[in-house]
């Protein structure tokens, strides 16, 4: 019992740190609401699916901003897609340096471009590995008997 | 708890008839139909889920193009959820040729905050009856759903 209390405890204040810390909002609980019994993996299917586009997304900005001549349409266009589902699961700070990348795309600041690139590589592989971090607590959690706390 | 909140929010909007068999199984509502069109598969995969948690069932297509052909082979949906920046046919494009085919299907622009108020509005004016900002959550989705009871 100990053992699954501390692992409850741990998730929670997890949990929590990454609200505070502003890497989740408002949007991800959305996301838990939607697990259910039927569902028991809905929220690590879709961040499975989150971080599979996002990172076909980076690779295309890398390389569209690689070009000799940029086409920043090209690039609003990726970065407005990165700024739809980051937001769809709350992926918060994502989501923030992304409107900032679109201004500058509207701008067509090249310098400014490639700085939001590296920064929302950032942000991205930050909150990936928060999310990966939490979802091994979740199996812990269920491993020992636990349930995740709604 | 999800099952309570489906009958909740059925009643609420006039579906569910308490009287049918089994006192407040939904199978005795009215089956409601909804379209989500979205290219982005994480979105897709959400409204989805949120549509089938209150007990709506689904389709999902990729584009507005995907929409339109689906109408023209005869599908018909109470609720069409449309995403506006699509590739092949955007949503003002798709929704403007559903009203022209004469689909009378509730239809909710689904759009991420636009700086283009121009555009916003113009999707208005293609023929959306609603609209709610992305991200999408089950409250908003709900809101929508108050429309179509209004409708029928």
């Amino acid at each position: 019992m100990d053992g699954v209390a501390q692992l409850q405890k741990q998730l929670v204040d997890f949990t929590d740190s990454l609200f505070q810390e502003g890497f989740l909002d408002e949007q991800f609980n959305q996301l838990q609401q939607l697990q259910d019994e039927s569902n028991p993996d809905f929220v690590v299917e879709v961040v499975s699916l989150f971080f599979e586009d996002s990172e076909r997304l980076l690779n295309e900005l890398a390389k569209a901003l690689e070009q000799k001549t940029i086409d920043f349409r090209k690039v609003d266009a990726h970065v407005h897609q990165f700024k739809g589902s980051s937001s769809s699961i709350g992926a918060q700070r994502v989501q923030k340096v992304c409107i900032a990348f679109r201004n500058y795309c509207e701008e067509q600041n090249i310098e400014g471009c490639l700085k939001c690139l590296q920064q929302v590589k950032l942000e991205y592989s930050l909150v990936k590995n928060k999310l990966e971090t939490l979802f091994k607590i979740e199996k812990q959690l269920i491993a020992a008997g636990g349930s995740i706390p709604t | 708890m999800s099952s309570t909140n489906t009958e909740n929010w059925m009643k609420d909007i006039g579906v569910l008839d308490l009287t049918g068999v089994g006192g407040g199984s939904t199978s005795a509502a009215k089956k409601i139909t909804a379209l989500v069109v979205d290219d982005d598969s994480v979105n897709q995969t959400i409204h989805s889920k949120m549509l089938e948690n209150l007990g709506i069932q689904n389709q999902v297509v990729r584009n507005g193009k995907e929409a339109v052909d689906l109408h023209s082979s005869g599908n018909n949906f109470d609720l069409i959820l449309m995403d506006m920046d699509m590739p092949v046919m955007n949503g003002i494009e798709a929704t403007r040729k559903l009203r022209e085919m004469g689909v009378r299907s509730i239809i909710a622009g689904v759009s991420t905050c636009t700086r283009d108020e121009r555009e916003q509005k113009e999707f208005m004016e293609s023929g959306l009856d609603d609209f709610q900002e992305k991200p999408l959550t089950t409250p908003k989705l709900v809101s929508i759903l108050h429309k179509l009871n209004k409708k029928c």
